[in-house]
Formats: structure tokens, C-alpha cells, sequence
């Protein structure tokens, strides 16, 4: 279970999440939606710690951690993290190693494994995404949807309990998008956690089982996406879902 | 048989005659100094730079005060403060140490700049995905940053270090026998300044062309995954 508990973050006068409250189920795919700077991304890096919250309490799994406005230590930081992983907007591969190299990195680094061992992990997952092929490229030589793909295997590599994924799709074309869409798609199917933050309706609204609709950092409504995309309780949400739809009809 | 005088011209046998020695003091003492206070100044520089980057306030006041003081004032001033002032205050240095520490300043002082200034050119994305993989800073430091702030450092510390092979000729003013000392030995007994100067500035030439081929070297070796080296189109 991954449970964000009044969870408050402000930067500086600016209070960017509001007593969140949110059970992710495990197993499942929730996707946060939500306008421009409505804290979905914020949210996201509250779970790995990329941003720690001012108060609240994030529990996941066995880990609890409780804010109190002052930085927690280290080590609380990473037993949280080291159940994480996480997929960046703009993939944020290490340009100096190999695509190969990129995935093996958590392994090596942190979890110490032997080079050999991790090679043979770090291949299994890169044919998972389909990129078994380009093992040994730089990452500046693959393209955007590649490169996500790469980003995806690299975050799986030390077996997160969730995966985190700031914007999956935002950087790519359509047809490139698709193809991080499609490894995602197979990555649900078999059952990994994920927690999302998207624009991509499609994303949302074909493999995440919920969805958490985010406004001016306070969560205006969560239901599947049936219930938020079709029928939503509240005005707020169906403004917002009209803007994603009519944004889509005019780009087809 | 007749003599080599008789064949050459006065000016090439002074040149032919002053070479060795010249070249001597540069294998004995110019390579040497650079070498040495180069790599200390370096791992100063380094220091510096973590410090102005990470350490706490105190530290980082007396960080930025020395890169102050010593950017801020002449490097032949800070030779003679060293060798010459510091004996008033019962600190006598040879004249080899006294150079090898003035240099060692120069170059942490400039170099720590360059180097923060690479470590802060890393994006801060590259932390976070270092982060997120559950390293600690100084884990994403070694394995993620300095890597990539090595490519942008090697172009600017190539500068400093080709300045410096240049800058070791002031050491001549503490008495260090080195390459231009020994023109000036040799100018002052043959009335041939002109051409002992001039064969001075040859092998420092031969000496930072030498170098600088291993700048090229680095670049390669830290820029291999770049798709465009070297040339733009």
C-alpha cells in the first residue's frame, strides 16, 4: 500500500500541495490529471522524495515517514526511495554512459550487485522495452521514444514496489508516444504499480484503473476513469476534461 | 678534420651550444614544477570547489577569501612574499618549495572556478535521475556529475595549464635554475641576449605544444559519447 496521509508542500508563500490524501493500490495504475501547476508533478516527487513535504505522512509499504518540517535523515530518505522508481519527462539518461551502462546503473552503484549480474538484468529488461538491440549506443544517438524506453527500463532495474512517471509522453510526437505507451500498456498488464502524472488522455483513460483529478494543489476528485472522463461530480473536473477532449479533436 | 666553430655561423654554434642547457633546465626544473604544482593546485582546486559548492558558511567565507586574495594580486608579488617575506616571519623555503607553493595557490585558486563552474553546468535533472535511483550525493557526484562537468573542465584547465608552463619562469626571480634563468646565465657571460631569449622562447614552445596534445587526448576520452566532437557541420 502506498498512502499519502494531509500530505502539505509550499514553496516558499506559494502552497503547491494542500492535505493530500490518496491510497494507491498496489497492483494498479493511477494517473494524476490536472491543468498546468496544479501540483500533479509535485505529488509525484513528494512519494520518491525528490521534494519533501513540510507535513504530513507518506507510507510505503513498511516504511512510514512523518513531516515535520524539517529534513528528514538520509537513510529515512532512501528506504522510502530505494522503493521507487522513477520516469522523467525529459528520460534524463546519463549521456556519458551506454545504454546498457544506464540501466545497470542502480544495480552497480547501489544495490553493489556484481557487473556480470546486473548486465544480465539490465538485457532482460531492455528487451522487455525493445531496445535489446541498441544495448551498446550512446543515449544521444536514440530518439526521444527510445530514450524513454531506456528511462523505463533503467527505473525498473532495482525492482521498485511503484513506478513513478512524471509526464511519460509529453516530450514525444504522437507516434513516438505511442511506443512508450505500448511498454507501459505491458507493464500494467502485468501488474506493476504505477503513479503517473499526464496530459495524455489516452494514457490516462486506457490503462490507469484510477484517476486523480488535482487543481491549485488540493485533490478535487478521484474515481476510474469512466467516472472522471464520462461523468464527473464536479464542475471543476468537467471544465478540465472538456479543455483535454477539444484539445484533442483540434490536433486530429 | 676542421672544427664545427669554423662551419657554422657565430650566432647558430651560440644557439647549438646553449641548447642542452636550456633543454636541461627545462627537463630538470620546468616540466618538474608545472607537473607538480599543477597536479596539487588541481586537487586544491578541487577541494575549493566542493567547499564553495556544498561545505558550511564559515568554510565557505575562507574559500572565497583565498580565491580572492590570490586572483586579486600579481603572481610574481605572491613569489616574492613567499620566498623573500616570509623569512621576516622565521619561515625559510628553498628556492624549488617556495616556487612549487606559490604555483600550487595559483592554480587551486583559478581552478576552483572553472571546476565549480562545470559541476554547476551539469543539469540539475541529472541529479535528480542519480537520486532517484537511490544514490547519495556523493555517489551522484562520482558516478553522474563530475563525469560530464570533466568534458565541460578539460578546454578551460587545458588553458591554465599550458598559462602555467609559461607562468614557471617567473621561479628565475627565486633563483630556481630553470629554462629562463639559464638564458639569462648564459646571456650575461656571451653579451647574446637577443638570441638567448629568443632559443628560451623555442623550448617553451616545444614545451606547451607537447602538452597541449594531451588536451586533445582528454577531450576525446571525456566527449566519446557526444554526437557532435569536434565539429559543428
Amino acid at each position: 500500500m502506498i498512502r499519502l496521509h494531509e500530505i502539505s508542500k509550499h514553496f516558499g508563500p506559494l502552497h503547491v500541495l494542500q492535505h493530500i490524501n490518496a491510497d494507491i493500490p498496489e497492483g494498479s495504475v493511477t494517473a494524476l490529471i490536472g491543468p498546468s501547476g496544479s501540483g500533479k508533478s509535485t505529488m509525484l516527487r513528494c512519494v520518491n522524495l525528490l521534494e519533501i513535504p513540510e507535513s504530513g505522512v507518506l507510507t510505503l509499504g513498511d516504511q512510514t515517514l512523518r513531516f515535520t518540517g524539517t529534513t528528514p535523515p538520509i537513510n529515512a530518505v532512501l528506504r522510502i526511495r530505494k522503493q521507487t522508481g522513477m520516469v522523467f519527462q525529459n528520460f534524463q539518461l546519463f549521456p556519458h554512459r551506454t545504454v546498457v551502462e544506464n540501466v545497470m546503473e542502480g544495480l552497480v552503484t547501489v544495490l553493489r550487485w556484481p557487473r556480470q549480474k546486473a548486465r544480465g538484468r539490465a538485457m532482460e529488461l531492455l528487451e522487455k522495452v525493445d531496445m535489446a538491440a541498441k544495448a551498446d549506443a550512446w543515449p544521444a544517438t536514440l530518439s526521444g521514444g527510445q530514450q524513454q524506453r531506456v528511462a523505463i527500463a533503467r527505473a525498473l532495474a532495482p525492482s521498485p514496489r511503484v513506478l513513478l512517471c512524471d509526464e511519460p509522453t509529453s516530450a514525444l510526437d504522437p507516434s513516438l508516444a505511442a511506443e512508450v505507451v505500448r511498454v507501459l500498456r505491458l507493464l500494467a498488464s502485468e501488474g506493476m504499480t504505477m503513479l503517473m502524472a499526464t496530459h495524455d488522455l489516452r494514457l490516462a483513460a486506457s490503462i490507469a484503473q484510477q484517476v486523480i483529478f488535482l487543481q491549485d494543489g488540493r485533490i478535487v476528485e478521484a474515481g476510474t476513469p469512466s467516472q472522471i472522463f464520462n461523468a464527473p461530480a464536479h464542475e471543476q473536473t468537467r471544465n478540465f476534461v472538456t479543455t483535454l477532449t477539444a484539445s484533442r479533436t483540434d490536433a486530429e | 678534420m676542421p672544427e664545427a666553430s669554423q662551419l657554422m655561423p657565430g650566432w647558430l654554434q651560440l644557439m647549438a651550444d646553449s641548447f642542452w642547457p636550456l633543454l636541461y633546465a627545462g627537463l630538470m626544473f620546468t616540466v618538474p614544477l608545472t607537473l607538480i604544482s599543477f597536479a596539487a593546485g588541481l586537487v586544491l582546486a578541487f577541494v575549493v570547489a566542493l567547499i564553495r559548492l556544498f561545505g558550511p558558511a564559515p568554510l565557505v567565507w575562507l574559500v572565497r577569501f583565498y580565491v580572492w586574495l590570490i586572483r586579486g594580486t600579481p603572481l610574481l608579488v605572491q613569489l616574492f612574499v613567499i620566498f623573500y617575506g616570509l623569512p621576516s616571519v622565521g619561515i625559510v623555503l628553498d628556492p624549488l618549495p617556495a616556487a612549487l607553493i606559490g604555483f600550487t595557490l595559483n592554480v587551486g585558486a583559478y581552478n576552483s572556478e572553472v571546476i565549480r563552474a562545470a559541476i554547476e553546468a551539469t543539469p540539475k535533472g541529472q541529479w535528480e535521475a542519480a537520486y532517484s535511483l537511490s544514490m547519495t550525493r556523493a555517489q551522484a557526484l562520482r558516478r553522474t556529475v563530475l563525469p560530464q562537468a570533466a568534458r565541460v573542465a578539460v578546454p578551460p584547465l587545458a588553458n591554465s595549464f599550458i598559462s602555467l608552463v609559461k607562468d614557471t619562469s617567473l621561479a628565475a626571480v627565486l633563483t630556481v635554475p630553470e629554462i629562463f634563468q639559464a638564458a639569462q646565465r648564459i646571456a650575461a657571460v656571451t653579451y647574446e641576449p637577443l638570441i638567448l631569449y629568443l632559443e628560451a622562447a623555442f623550448i617553451y614552445l616545444i614545451f606547451s605544444s607537447v602538452l597541449t596534445t594531451l588536451q586533445g587526448r582528454l577531450e576525446k576520452r571525456y566527449g566519446q559519447h557526444a554526437v557532435f566532437s569536434g565539429k559543428l557541420r
